[in-house]
């Protein structure tokens, strides 16, 4: 595996994923779906972090982008709807 | 035209010029694979002998930059106190009991909630596993704190809001937080006690590859577990609540 | 492949930036700064890496073997970690904004009072 992650076309096609991952994030302007793209773009760069053989980044990567990110942004997505709706009503 | 596309349109040249600095500054950097700093390749050979641990990165951010590393640590702990601070005033309308009876969330379905309960000590063993074997392996208390932290969190998803509140105590990991940073900073000031410079490490090498080696550095990786757990926990437990409970005004 | 790395990078920073400017919504604010965060990641990343290094862990491999430069790896990992916290404190601010303005849009912020 690690043979197959020196190889130079694998790089370069990882990074250019890498770029494209990210323009979708940016521009994806719903914040709930922009959350679900977020962690895509979490799980391309650690396999970014593994081809350049950085194990202890990818795995930091890995758990921050799959379990702090979307609690956290979530439950403020939900609170900002939770007030709309509420102020709507009344 | 909307106001986002005449910004849109003003920004572009501005990003132009600042992309052609940045290729202006990359092609002055070494291409790519042609690394040769001489601090980064010194640190591969001398480490493991000069601090007995086989994963490099670990004393690196432990021990080499262990200052730095004290820094990131207040800088976390700051963060943490200010959202603390901002999302705690917002106050409280009924009492906590009633709001939990009216918040309808838990998980209906039977097998989801016995494998998510399951998964929870499974994923708890794995964190404390992670930071543990963070000197030996890749791991450390970073990594391994975010997993503890969303080891407990998963008891949120799997299960319902109820069973997480009466377990998410804010009194109780409030201290344990500050016992991570300060605990990092005590074990700097004992080295400064007997006479080592500050952060010295205390406590024998000790043979490569086991668990107690390396000094002082398990226990400066255990008090940074501690309290990056703990920031999460705490972050995770404000955010939810400010979902699941409503505040004061009602607004 | 000599510069497309450190390309890729200098991409992924301009582009959060633009995301950023043209935002009309503090949740997705917050979320392009992130991608400008990790774009530094990348960069770092990138000039350590040796061409044929391995990772820069010797538990079963002999000393001396080459590897790629563990300094940056450190400096990456602790602020990936730290970043997470210094992102919920935005949010935190933005939620704010939002009980007093009644709008999460940037541009219709009115001044926040304690």
């Amino acid at each position: 595996m690690t043979l197959l992650a020196t190889q130079e076309p694998l790089q370069g096609l990882v990074f250019v994923l890498a770029a494209l991952a990210a323009t979708a994030v940016v521009l994806t302007r719903r914040p709930l779906r922009q959350i679900v793209v977020n962690g895509v773009y979490g799980l391309v760069l650690t396999i970014v972090f593994f081809v350049l053989q950085a194990p202890d980044v990818a795995l930091s990567m890995l758990v921050v982008s799959t379990i702090a990110y979307p609690v956290v942004v979530l439950a403020a997505i939900a609170r900002v709807r939770a007030r709309r709706r509420r102020r709507e009503r009344t | 035209m909307s106001r986002e596309r005449v910004r849109g349109l003003i920004a572009l040249p501005v990003l132009g010029v600042m992309g052609a600095l940045f290729v202006w500054a990359f092609t002055g950097i070494h291409g790519f694979g042609d690394f040769h700093g001489a601090y980064g390749l010194l640190l591969d050979h001398i480490v493991v002998p000069l601090r007995h641990s086989p994963n490099v990165v670990n004393p690196i951010v432990f021990d080499v930059r262990g200052v730095d590393t004290m820094g990131e640590e207040f800088i976390l702990f700051a963060a943490v106190l200010g959202t603390v601070l901002l999302l705690r005033s917002h106050g409280r309308e009924e009492s906590e009991e009633r709001q939990l009876d009216r918040t309808v969330d838990a998980v209906e379905s039977d097998g989801l909630r016995v494998v998510g309960v399951l998964m929870v000590g499974f994923a708890l063993v794995v964190g404390l596993w992670l930071v543990a074997f963070g000197f030996q392996t890749p791991g450390g208390g970073f990594q391994g704190g975010v997993v503890v932290a969303g080891a407990l969190v998963l008891l949120y998803a799997a299960v319902s809001f109820r069973a997480w509140h009466r377990f998410a105590n804010e009194e109780a990991v409030d201290p344990l937080e500050g016992l991570g940073v300060g605990g990092y900073v005590v074990v700097g000031l004992a080295a400064l006690a007997s006479g080592l410079p500050f952060l010295q490490e205390l406590f024998s090498l000790g043979k490569t590859g086991t668990l107690f080696s390396v000094g002082s550095l398990p226990v400066l990786n255990l008090a940074t577990a501690i309290e990056v757990a703990a920031a999460n926990f705490t972050l995770c437990i404000e955010f939810l609540n400010q979902y699941a409970l409503r505040p004061r005004t009602g607004r | 492949m000599g510069l497309l790395p450190y390309l890729c990078a200098g991409w992924i920073c301009l582009i959060g930036l633009y995301g950023a400017i043209t935002s009309r919504n503090l949740i997705h604010l917050a979320l392009c700064l992130t991608v400008m965060q990790s774009s530094t990641y990348l960069l770092l990343l990138s000039i350590g890496y040796v061409k044929g290094g391995a990772p820069p862990i010797f538990k079963g491999v002999k000393l001396g073997t080459k590897a790629v430069d563990p300094v940056v790896q450190s400096l990456t990992l602790t602020d990936i970690v730290v970043s997470v916290t210094v992102v919920a404190l935005i949010l935190a601010l933005a939620l704010d904004a939002h009980k007093d303005a009644d709008s999460i849009d940037p541009d219709e912020l009115v001044g926040l009072h304690g």
